[in-house]
This record gives structure tokens, C-alpha cells and sequence, in this order.
């Protein structure tokens, strides 16, 4: 165990820091669930992309930086103690380029991976349907064969950037007389596709960040089922993996969330009457520490040939409730004005942005497999408890 | 950067496991508990066997020089065993800080011959501590290394006067301690006491701390056995969710006090003086952990779990026991809020771990 960074990581660290520094915009950009937004968090990743800075985890033939974990933790610590934009194509970096690389074809790669990591192409996810929630091998979505093509017909709900990104990725039927998991294949096509409606989901927030995705006759190339037909449910089963595992939310996240509680807090220690809060607060710091020495064993772990354990189920559990704790917490020392939204720019250096905060902190507990499927998980699988 | 253990440290725990599974059963523990010393003499000697009194002493004194890296894992099983006996206290406070007295030059040869019969297994020592009011297995002890008001002291048992306490753990020893607190048998006083005693406290405090976390592993397995054999309306009761739950919660919190404590015994083991955030975090981590899965261990277990007769008594006690001692959550949340508070301490993503430019910034820095 040597919990020292090497020579080369702290050299990484400033490079990194040096990069942001030149180039974080200085003031925040709009919310990507807007239109001009959007386009503005697409410009930035074309401005990481020039840095090369964009896909620091994935391979280099592929238009990454061939970083290894470490390096990524240290990376997502830079960025977020830079307070650089969210990154827009979250969905792409973490789920569909690595399963693409995993299991495209080398055309496929070479199709798809370079225009995602310039930003050119934004990828939003289409797993649920109105009847598919936690219970993804319900899915009903079709994908026909006929000839060359698929025509896709039915319905994928809370796709996530959907309303402003350019291609979906997602699970359809292609066996019509399959049940349950089997007869599922990945399918990629544009969202620009003929046939397609798409329709804005306003989330708590009143922004369009989901959508509803209407298919009526989509046709979409044999070629662009990822994985081989009928393989759908085992690619998305490790989807699924990587999107709960390690890579979905860094630390550095949280850390700089509670960071800023603290400082908020110290500002506002005379105020604080409620023992709760000051437990509160240190609560967060804690378990956000506890999240990034957690995932720096994992990354460690796996490095040294080993695999992740336990932790990659109780990880979404963790960090959600966190998030929830942190901004809950914020609120609270923002008194009677936590309600406000703020609008000025005194408001926003008041209030800061810990309502938006509180108000996405809802949804972490529910997306990409709700707490309570976890909970579930892990009683099952690491536990070995009863399934029925 | 690698937050991994080699495998000789893990194969040296998987030894001890072993041994521990052997000789540290339900039934032998309910037995010490029928008797007034509560030392099962065989276990004791089995233990002896595989050296862990030297463990943490340098190979210069006859130890192994081996590191609290080295034994965290080994506590974490003393814990999941419900060990009885205070090797975890002799190892992690009594050898560290009698090698600590002779570096510092403070002691005589009693010192020097205690460390010598604690290395051969020879002889017994019991740690008191000023943050404890009772120090455990005193009348069993050889000798007696207590720190009080300011100064450390080491005195022959024969020396004190002992007044039993009963602790909600079975298992426990506890004894009052009288002494006379003569220059005669002091080691050390001002600074350096003050030193050691901070360092000796970080050190129990993180020996408690993973105890904690094998007592919740204990509980988990246990209650997990259980719900799975327990049936009612026809099935397993471990197939309900809302059972299910109760014990995947658990395992979250003791998953996330993991890598917390195996943090804790680097910073105790590299940079003494800069521990306290990490320890008290530790320890914090590992009761929150601990208290949750002796509640719903005793949950799941129903009336079962409130029985002296189920055998989970042994590790929920043992819970709430280790929860008070080297300092109660009140005392560590305490020192992390003092630290958290100064305008100077390095909090943020870039902070997780300190870097060797930065070494010495900070005396309470929770960073390594």
C-alpha cells in the first residue's frame, strides 16, 4: 500500500489543472436541457476535444488519452475543483463508447467512436418504455427485419437527452416471438430518422432533459445492430455495469459538492441553531471521502489485475444518498430563502446553485436501476439471500 | 498510488482467520463468560504461537517490524471472531507505544523487559487510557500501561487496586484502577506523554475500528443465514424486500467504512502525527456500520434476537461495547468538526490524499 501519488501523477495533475485553467469558460454555460445550452456544452467538448482532453479513459486509436484509472480520478478531481461544465455526452463516454469498443464492429468503431469524442455526435439512451421501467426485459419496442433493413415500430420513454442529441442507442425486439430477455438486439440510428417524433418530458426543473421517442416505421441498416442480433440483453446487462460500476459519477463530484457546503457552512455558523446540520455537514464530508478512497481502491484493485467487488452494487446506493444529503443540507443553511430560485446575480452568489442541486438530487436514487432494485441486488447476489 | 494489499499481508490474514475459526467459537466464548478471569488459556497460547504480540515491534527488539497496514486486516477478523481477549489492544497500543517510550529514550530496562516477555509471549500487558474510564483485563495483566492526567506510567499489577466492572459485553473485563501516580514508575510526562498519549489513542481508536467492521460482517452473515432458514407463510423470510433491505443497507455502510479504516492504518502507520482526522472518521464510519447491523441483525433474527440463547448477543454487544471505547462518536465527530471548521484545512476533490510537496502543512490534516 503507498497512498503517495507517483511523480508522473502529480506532473498529470498540473497538466491538467494548467489545461483547465487556460480553457474552463469563466462564466457557468447555460443548462444543456436547453436548446442554445446544448449547443454551447457541444462547443466545449469540441474545446476539450482539440485538447485532447476529452475521452481521457479510452484508448488513443480510439481519439482518447489512454489514461488508466488513477489518472482518471486525478483528471475528474482537476475538473470539478475547476468547476468546468457538466459534460453533456456523460452517456457516451461511459456507456456507449466503451460497449462499442467492447463489441462494434471495426467499422462501427471506426464510424461512431472518433465523432463521439470530437462531440460532433451526442448520443442520447433509449432503454425504457412506458411499460419497461425497472423491469427492462418487458420491453415490446420492435425491430423488424426486412431485407437489409429494420423498421422500428413502438415507443421508448425518459431518453435521456433525446430532445437535442443526434443519435439514440437503445434495445428493441427483433425476434417477434420472443419473450422476456431473448430476442433483443442494440440497435444505433439517428435521431433526424424519418418516422421518429420526438417528445419533450419536462423534468422537475421545467426542463426538457428526457423524452418520450415515438418510432412509426423507422427504417435503420442491418449494420447498425451493436453486438450481433438477439445479443441485446447481454450488452445492455454490461452497459448496465458500467454505468452503476465505477465510471457514472466520479467522486471529485461529490467532494467539491461538499467542499462547498462546508464553506457555506462556516459562513453560516453563527446562524446554525439545529446540532442536526453541523452533523449533517460533517456527515457529507465523510462520505464523500469515504466514496473517493472507496473508487481509488477499486481503481487500484483493478489495476492490479483484480476485479471490482461488492462496492460497484452498493455504489449508486452511496453516492445518491449522498447527493441527496449534501444539497438537503444546503438548504437547510439556506433557510426560509432555500425556496427561491434565484435570478439575479445576487441571488446567485447568495443562494448559489443548490436548489437546481437539490432538485436533480431527486432523480439519482431512481435512475439506471432504482435504490431499491440495488438493494435487492445486493441482498441476492453479494449477500446470497432468498430470490424467492 | 496503490490502495491494495500484497499477498503476504493477505495470505498472513488468511492464516489467522483460520486460527481464529478454530479456537474462537460461540461455545468457547460462552464458556470464558461462565468464568471470572474470561481468558480461554489455549486460545491465548494458540495465538501466541503465530507471533502477533511481535507483529508491530522492530525487527531490532525482536519483532517482525511489521506496520498497522499489516495488522488492520487481522483486527477486522478479531472482531469478526468476537475475539475476547485484548490482542488487538496489546498489539495496536501496549507493544507500539512501549517501542515508542524506549525510541524516545524515556524508558528503563523494566521496559525494556516487558517488550522482550510481550515478544516471547511471556508476559501480559493492559493499556489504560485517560479517554477510557476502565481499562480491560486489568486483573489478568502482568502490567499495566496507563496514561493519566498528563503523564504514562507502568506499573507492576501487584501496584494497583482493581475495582470489577460489568460491561454489556460478556466478554469484557473491565476494571477501575487505583494507583499511586509517583514519579516511581513514570515513563513520561509533559510533551512527550502528551505525544504518546495521542498517538496511543489513534491507534486504539483504529484497532476498535476494525473490530467494528468484522463484528458487522459477523452479523450480516449470521442474519443472512438465518432469514434463509427461517420460514414463515411458506417461504424463507430472507425472500421478503423489506428484510432483504435491512441487510443490504448494512452492507453499504460497511463497504464504505472499509477503505476509511485500511486509510486510517496507512496514515497511523506513515505519518503518526497527522492521523487524528483519519482515525476519527474511521471510527466514526465503523460504528455508524456497526450499530446499524446490530440492530437489524436483531431485527431480522425477531425474538430469536432478543434471546440470551442466540448466539448473536455475542457480536451485538460487542458492538455497542467497542463503540464507547478509544473515544465515542461524540469525541471523534468532535475532532473532525474542529479541523473541518479551520479556514486552513485542505478539503475538496484535489485533497483525498496529501502529496508529498504538501507533507507537514498541516498537524491535523486528515490528508496522508
Amino acid at each position: 500500500m503507498d497512498l503517495n501519488y507517483t511523480v508522473e501523477q502529480i506532473e498529470f495533475r498540473e497538466e491538467v489543472r494548467a489545461w483547465l485553467a487556460d480553457n474552463v469558460p469563466s462564466t457557468p454555460l447555460e443548462s444543456f436541457d436547453t436548446k442554445a445550452g446544448f449547443e454551447a456544452h457541444r462547443e466545449w467538448e469540441r474545446t476539450l476535444a482539440s485538447g485532447n482532453w476529452g475521452m481521457v479513459t479510452w484508448p488513443t486509436e480510439y481519439g482518447g488519452r489512454g489514461c488508466d484509472l488513477i489518472q482518471w480520478l486525478i483528471f475528474e478531481e482537476e475538473y470539478y475543483r475547476a468547476g468546468a461544465p457538466l459534460r453533456v455526452n456523460q452517456n457516451d463516454i461511459f456507456l456507449l463508447g466503451p460497449t462499442l469498443m467492447e463489441c462494434g464492429t471495426p467499422e462501427q468503431k471506426a464510424r461512431f467512436l472518433p465523432a463521439m469524442a470530437s462531440g460532433e455526435e451526442i448520443w442520447a439512451q433509449g432503454w425504457s418504455e412506458p411499460n419497461a421501467g425497472s423491469d427492462m426485459a418487458a420491453i415490446r419496442c420492435r425491430a423488424d427485419r426486412d431485407g437489409d433493413d429494420y423498421v422500428i415500430n413502438g415507443q421508448k420513454i425518459w431518453s435521456t437527452r433525446a430532445v437535442y442529441a443526434d443519435w439514440v442507442f437503445g434495445l428493441f425486439r427483433t425476434d417477434p416471438s420472443s419473450e422476456r430477455h431473448r430476442g433483443l438486439s442494440k440497435i444505433l440510428l439517428p435521431l433526424n430518422s424519418e418516422g421518429i417524433t420526438v417528445r419533450p418530458i419536462p423534468q422537475l426543473n421545467g426542463l426538457p432533459g428526457f423524452a418520450e421517442i415515438f418510432f412509426d416505421d423507422v427504417r435503420v441498416p442491418v449494420e447498425n445492430v451493436l453486438g450481433g442480433e438477439g445479443e441485446g440483453w447481454n450488452i445492455a446487462m454490461a452497459t448496465a455495469g458500467f454505468e452503476r460500476g465505477l465510471m457514472l459519477r466520479s467522486p471529485a463530484r461529490f467532494q467539491q459538492a461538499s467542499k462547498r457546503l462546508v464553506e457555506l457552512y462556516r459562513r453560516n455558523e453563527e446562524d446554525v441553531v439545529d446540532p442536526a446540520i453541523e452533523e449533517a455537514v460533517l456527515r457529507c464530508y465523510m462520505d464523500a471521502e469515504a466514496y473517493a478512497l472507496s473508487t481509488y481502491q477499486t481503481a487500484s484493485r483493478l489495476a492490479a489485475g483484480g476485479s471490482i467487488g461488492a462496492e460497484a452494487s452498493c455504489n449508486k446506493i452511496f453516492w445518491s444518498q449522498l447527493d441527496l444529503q449534501i444539497h438537503d443540507t444546503a438548504l437547510q443553511l439556506l433557510g426560509a430563502r432555500g425556496e427561491i430560485e434565484p435570478e439575479t446575480d445576487e441571488d446567485k452568489a447568495l443562494l448559489g446553485n443548490w436548489l437546481d442541486g437539490f432538485l436533480f438530487a431527486q432523480s439519482g436514487p431512481i435512475y439506471a436501476g432504482t435504490n431499491e432494485i440495488q438493494r435487492n441486488i445486493i441482498a441476492e447476489r453479494v449477500l446470497g439471500m432468498p430470490r424467492k | 498510488m496503490k490502495f491494495t494489499f500484497n499477498d503476504e499481508q493477505l495470505s498472513f490474514r488468511d492464516a489467522i482467520v483460520a486460527a481464529l475459526e478454530g479456537e474462537v467459537t460461540a461455545e468457547r466464548i460462552r464458556q470464558r463468560w461462565e468464568t471470572e478471569q474470561g481468558i480461554d488459556e489455549a486460545c491465548v497460547a494458540q495465538l501466541r504461537e503465530l507471533g502477533l504480540n511481535a507483529m508491530l515491534v522492530p525487527e531490532s527488539l525482536g519483532g517482525l517490524g511489521l506496520s498497522a497496514v499489516d495488522f488492520v486486516m487481522i483486527a477486522e477478523a478479531c472482531g469478526a471472531a468476537a475475539l475476547p481477549e485484548p490482542l488487538v489492544d496489546t498489539v495496536l497500543c501496549a507493544t507500539p507505544l512501549l517501542v515508542d517510550v524506549l525510541d524516545r529514550g524515556l524508558g528503563g530496562s523494566d521496559v525494556q523487559n516487558v517488550v522482550d516477555g510481550l515478544v516471547a509471549g511471556e508476559l501480559s500487558v493492559a493499556v489504560g487510557h485517560s479517554i477510557n474510564p476502565y481499562i480491560n483485563f486489568a486483573a489478568t495483566a502482568d502490567w499495566l500501561l496507563i496514561e493519566q492526567s498528563g503523564a504514562l506510567y507502568l506499573l507492576p499489577r501487584e501496584e494497583v487496586t482493581l475495582t470489577a466492572r460489568k460491561s454489556v459485553d460478556p466478554s469484557r473485563r473491565l476494571q477501575e484502577v487505583g494507583f499511586d501516580a509517583s514519579p516511581r514508575y513514570r515513563l513520561a510526562a509533559g510533551d512527550a506523554a502528551a505525544e504518546l498519549s495521542r498517538a496511543t489513542l489513534n491507534r486504539g481508536a483504529l484497532g476498535s475500528a476494525a473490530q467494528l467492521l468484522g463484528l458487522t460482517s459477523a452479523v450480516v452473515k449470521q442474519s443472512v443465514q438465518y432469514t434463509s432458514d427461517r420460514e414463515q407463510f411458506g417461504r424463507a423470510i430472507g425472500s421478503n424486500q423489506a428484510v432483504k433491505h435491512l441487510l443490504a443497507d448494512v452492507t453499504v455502510q460497511a463497504e464504505y467504512a472499509r477503505p476509511v479504516i485500511q486509510r486510517a492504518a496507512y496514515t497511523t502507520a506513515v505519518a503518526p502525527t497527522r492521523a487524528d482526522c483519519a482515525v476519527s472518521h474511521a471510527k466514526v464510519a465503523a460504528v455508524r456500520a456497526a450499530e446499524l447491523a446490530a440492530r437489524n441483525g436483531i431485527q431480522c433474527h425477531g425474538a430469536m434476537g432478543y434471546t440470551w440463547e442466540c448466539d448473536l448477543q455475542i457480536w451485538v454487544k460487542r458492538a455497542w461495547a467497542l463503540a464507547r471505547e478509544w473515544g465515542d462518536t461524540s469525541f471523534h465527530k468532535n475532532r473532525i468538526h474542529q479541523w473541518l471548521l479551520k479556514p486552513e484545512a485542505l478539503i475538496g476533490p484535489e485533497h483525498t490524499f496529501g502529496r508529498r510537496s504538501v507533507v507537514g502543512v498541516d498537524s491535523q490534516s486528515a490528508a496522508v
